[in-house]
């Protein structure tokens, strides 16, 4: 199969077996951050945004991906111009082995697209499905509200 | 206390940034040309003999490159284990054998030119299965007629200790220190209860991984998510029949290990099938894989019985083991023995009796885990303690402030015990456990809430507060060895090369910062490149707490030589004697002239001007005592006395690790234990059929704490001074997940009155308990 698609803002041609899932044709395409810890939409750390909603890469087929603008880790920030989020999950020690990271930030990200200025609640809703066994999840809490605080959130 | 320069402050970690940018650092974010994939065919039976094993319709499968079974790859009976040589652990597995000993037990391996193949070549085997009786409760293990779990003539220990595998008993030890019995006569209460804990996987988010090529020499690469790859160089070698020199190991940034990757388990089988095929190889468990064939903390029956008087002495504690090592006896020994050696010298007792077994059962093995036999000691010891304290009107507060051990202080275990056998002598220099329960217990609000939740709110919630305290002696004393090596740069740079290994838990960050301290440096001058068997020198592992305080030191000592080297060439510079002279801001001071020379004109000088020479140290440092880490915990819980939920509502932890080097790292450590630890109190449990099958191997029927589950936590640092360690720090790894059973034990009990001795916590456990205790018309005291 043969589909468009829009990767981080380019424009991208992808040719896949129609099996395929979109985690394992993105990993494939060299977008390594998206990675695999169950293949069972439990885990999270294949999250990408697609048109805005945070999803699991595992449970979408490549196909679905037809004329979606998709974003990874890679497409948010730079060594040079690091997406808010990025920065703050490393001052605030939100990183721990940092696999489940990208997904991580990724449903962060999402958020706070749409909601500026998330309660903690909201915060923990929304990084609901993306697991962490290092950390506890203090510290990520902690660099979400930073990064929404930077973004001009109302946060004090 | 002495202030530091970069030790002490929270600098972020070294490979932070790179990691929020989603850079390709994993084992699996590589692609070889040719590369094969393996898959692995698992034993559906709990105890079976291959009667045969047909592999040829595998084999010709377009696209497969070769399938291994008992019958084409050579028997060497080894531990996977990944402890140094000789390791504590029995030799009673091999690559494959012609008997299946648990459900999800190697039988076969494919590797095939994509995934798809490699499963479908999987499903062409053909396997004749004899079944066996099994056996699973560890209570049974040992009766007279069980079934023979390791009937094989070679299995062993390579060290001399007592192994009866005809009685599938795994190991034994008892000790006694002074004179229980005497010490239960001399009680006023004698308190015992049975106990038992439950299954636990690491859930690393990174399942295992390993990819193994080769270099420009013909030998093997092993890029592995490993904790110990010196270990997996020597144990891959063993099992391939090939010289050390012929493997390297690189460990690449890891996703976790948790003990879980302290295990030798797939690297034999990978670059059997590389070395094999001539191609690279890639082998990836899936998450089912992790949950029926990777290792588990092993579940434990104890029986704890203690006596104690009206004015708080303890006089008597034993303790009774029964570990359940599962089918394999990977550090089903030394987990055994922590229950006592690195559990109990916590406790004030002249008469200590301890008698442990660990036996062998047709269920997943066991193996290290966080916490590694001292979670699963804690346990009975929290909740008794609590009930002594209870029992003779006590504050636990009080009660645990007596009874625990102090700065100068000893305990005959010390001397008795190690993890391995036997122990060494030592006097705990550093301990702030005292001002730790002084101070978790005034955030908490210890005697408020106790105050407060003595008028319980009508309805069917009902709340309370629990505590208790714990330690983790770091390292195994004159076993565990680590080593550095540095070299200076034309910049005043440096390059760090550790055999430690950072699995997430910011290792690398923790000794460039102890490195940059001693040479008065920023850490961004000191670039670490860690655990390449080829590359960096030896390392014990990421194991036993064991990284900041011995390897930390191994780079202290490093830095010191360096420091010698720098000021021998700044003194010839300058002119003035060496003892005149001081390091200072990347620059060497003169105290009598004042006359300064940089670093970089020192490296310059040494690497071109005169005298040439590269500016290079390596030291070892090998492990003289287990410095004790100490924590004091406190939970408040809700119990919904209708559904049996149990929740955590907040949580204190006051934790002496000695010197943070890291605090921030320190907290997430301190974090991140305490919330599995909660997971495994709460939720986390493996269900089994009865032949043996887990039923729920996957994140959905499988629960572990996500973020809404999450109680607040917070974290005291109470920094003690450890004279051995570097900088005065200990360790902080593995002590805080020792907490969360018995202070949510406890807690529960002072909520509804119904003391859980059997884990985890869950609803069912709970309502269950409270029907029996309104069965037998107990009143709710508290």
């Amino acid at each position: 199969m043969e589909i468009t698609c829009k990767i981080n803002n380019v424009e991208k041609r992808l040719v896949f077996e129609p099996h395929e899932r979109l985690l394992d044709v993105l990993r494939r395409e060299g977008y390594d951050g998206v990675k695999n810890g169950c293949s069972a939409g439990d885990c999270g750390t294949c999250t990408v945004i697609v048109n805005g909603r945070a999803v699991k890469s595992c449970l979408m087929f490549a196909a679905q991906a037809k004329d979606e603008e998709i974003t990874t880790i890679e497409g948010i920030g730079t060594d040079e111009n690091p997406h808010p989020l990025q920065q703050t999950f490393v001052e605030t020690g939100a990183i721990q082995c940092g696999f489940c990271t990208p997904g991580m930030i990724l449903s962060a990200k999402a958020l706070l697209d749409k909601n500026p200025n998330p309660t903690e609640d909201e915060i923990k809703r929304a990084i609901e499905g993306n697991l962490c066994r290092c950390t506890g999840y203090v510290k990520i809490i902690e660099a979400v509200k930073l990064a929404s605080m930077r973004m001009g959130g109302r946060r004090k | 206390m002495r202030e530091f320069k970069v030790v002490g402050k929270s600098v972020p970690k070294v490979d932070a940034f790179s990691l929020a940018l989603g850079k390709p650092l994993f084992a699996d974010d590589i692609e070889l040309r040719g590369m094969l994939h393996a898959k692995i065919l698992w034993s559906p039976h709990a105890h079976a003999r291959i009667k045969n094993i047909d592999t040829s319709k595998a084999e010709v499968l377009p696209g497969v490159h070769a399938v291994f079974c008992y019958k084409n790859v050579p028997r060497v009976i080894h531990t996977s284990a990944g402890q140094g040589w000789p390791e504590p652990s029995p030799y009673d597995i091999v690559m494959f054998d012609n008997k299946v000993r648990h459900v999800g037990d190697r039988v076969a391996a494919v590797a095939a030119e994509t995934e798809e193949i490699a499963e479908k070549a999987l499903r062409l085997i053909k396997v004749e299965y004899e079944l066996l009786p099994t056996v699973f409760d560890p209570e049974r293990a040992m009766d007279e007629g069980a079934p023979v779990i390791h009937d094989e003539p070679d299995c062993k220990y390579i060290i001399p200790v007592f192994y009866d595998p005809k009685h599938n008993h795994c190991a034994h030890i008892d000790l006694e220190v002074g004179n229980f019995e005497q010490g239960i006569k001399e009680a006023d209460f004698v308190i015992e209860h049975k106990f038992k804990t439950h299954h636990e996987q690491h859930c690393s988010l990174e399942p295992h991984t390993c990819i193994c090529y080769f270099d420009h020499a013909g030998r093997l690469v092993v890029r592995t998510s490993t904790q110990v790859p010196f270990h997996v160089r020597r144990i891959v070698a063993q099992c391939l029949q090939v010289p050390v020199r012929m493997i390297r190991v690189i460990k690449p940034r890891i996703g976790g290990g948790f003990g879980g990757k302290q295990e030798v388990l797939i690297e034999d089988v990978c670059t059997m099938l590389a070395m094999r095929t001539k191609h690279p190889v890639r082998l990836v468990y899936t998450r089912g894989e992790e949950f029926t064939s990777a290792r588990v903390r092993h579940p434990m029956v104890m029986w704890a019985k203690t006596g104690v008087r009206k004015d708080g002495t303890i006089t008597a504690i034993q303790l009774k083991v029964l570990s359940n090592a599962g089918a394999y006896g990977s550090h089903a020994m030394t987990v055994m023995n922590n229950t006592c050696a690195k559990a109990l010298p916590l406790f004030h007792c002249e008469n200590i009796e301890w008698i442990a077994d660990a036996v062998y059962t047709n269920l997943i093995p066991g193996g290290a885990y966080r916490g590694y036999g001292v979670t699963q000691a804690a346990f009975p010891m929290g909740v008794m303690m609590d009930k002594m304290a209870e029992t003779i009107g006590m504050d636990p507060v009080d009660f645990w402030k007596m009874n625990t051990i102090k700065k100068g202080e000893t305990s005959p275990i010390f001397k008795a015990l190690s993890e391995t056998g036997k122990g060494v002598e030592m006097i705990v220099e550093s301990c702030s456990l005292p001002e730790c329960i002084d101070r978790g217990a005034e955030i908490f609000g210890w005697r408020e809430k106790r105050e407060r939740y003595k008028n319980q709110p009508k309805g069917p919630v009902k709340y309370a507060v629990g505590m208790s305290c714990m330690v983790q002696g770091g390292t195994v004393p004159l076993i565990d060895m680590a080593s550095a090596f540095a070299k200076m740069n034309d910049d005043g740079s440096f390059n760090l090369l550790i055999g430690a290994t950072d699995l997430g838990t910011g290792a690398d960050t923790v000794l460039a910062q102890i490195f940059a301290e001693t040479l008065d440096i920023p850490v961004e001058d000191v670039i670490v490149y860690p655990s390449d068997t080829d590359i960096t020198p030896f390392d014990k592992g990421a194991y036993a707490s064991g990284t900041t305080y011995l390897s930390g030191m191994a780079v202290l000592k490093t830095a010191e030589k360096i420091k010698e080297q720098i000021l021998n060439v700044a003194a010839d510079m300058l002119g003035e004697p060496k003892e005149d002279l001081r390091i200072e801001n990347k620059a060497v001071i003169s105290s009598k002239s004042g006359k300064r020379v940089e670093f970089s004109q020192i490296v310059k000088r040494a690497l071109y001007s005169k005298d040439q020479f590269q500016i290079a140290a390596i030291a070892s440092e090998l492990s003289r005592l287990p410095p004790q880490s100490f924590a004091a915990h406190f939970a408040e819980v809700a119990v919904d006395t209708e559904t049996g939920q149990v929740k955590v509502l907040s949580y204190v932890a006051a934790v002496d690790c000695g010197t943070a080097v890291n605090p921030k790292l320190v907290e997430g450590q301190v974090e991140g234990a305490i919330l599995n630890g909660i997971s495994y109190a709460l939720t986390e449990e493996f269900f089994f059929d009865d032949k043996g099958r887990m039923l729920n191997p996957s994140f959905s029927d499988y629960k572990i704490f996500s973020a809404p589950d999450i109680p607040k936590i917070t974290t005291i640092l109470v920094p003690s001074y450890e004279p051995t360690g570097p900088y005065g720090a200990k360790t902080v790894g593995e002590v805080n997940i020792n907490g969360p059973l018995p202070a949510i034990s406890n807690a529960i009990y002072n909520a509804v009155g119904i003391r859980l001795c059997d884990t985890p916590f869950t609803p069912e456990r709970v309502l269950r308990s409270l029907k029996e205790k309104e069965k037998k018309g107990q009143t709710g005291q508290r």
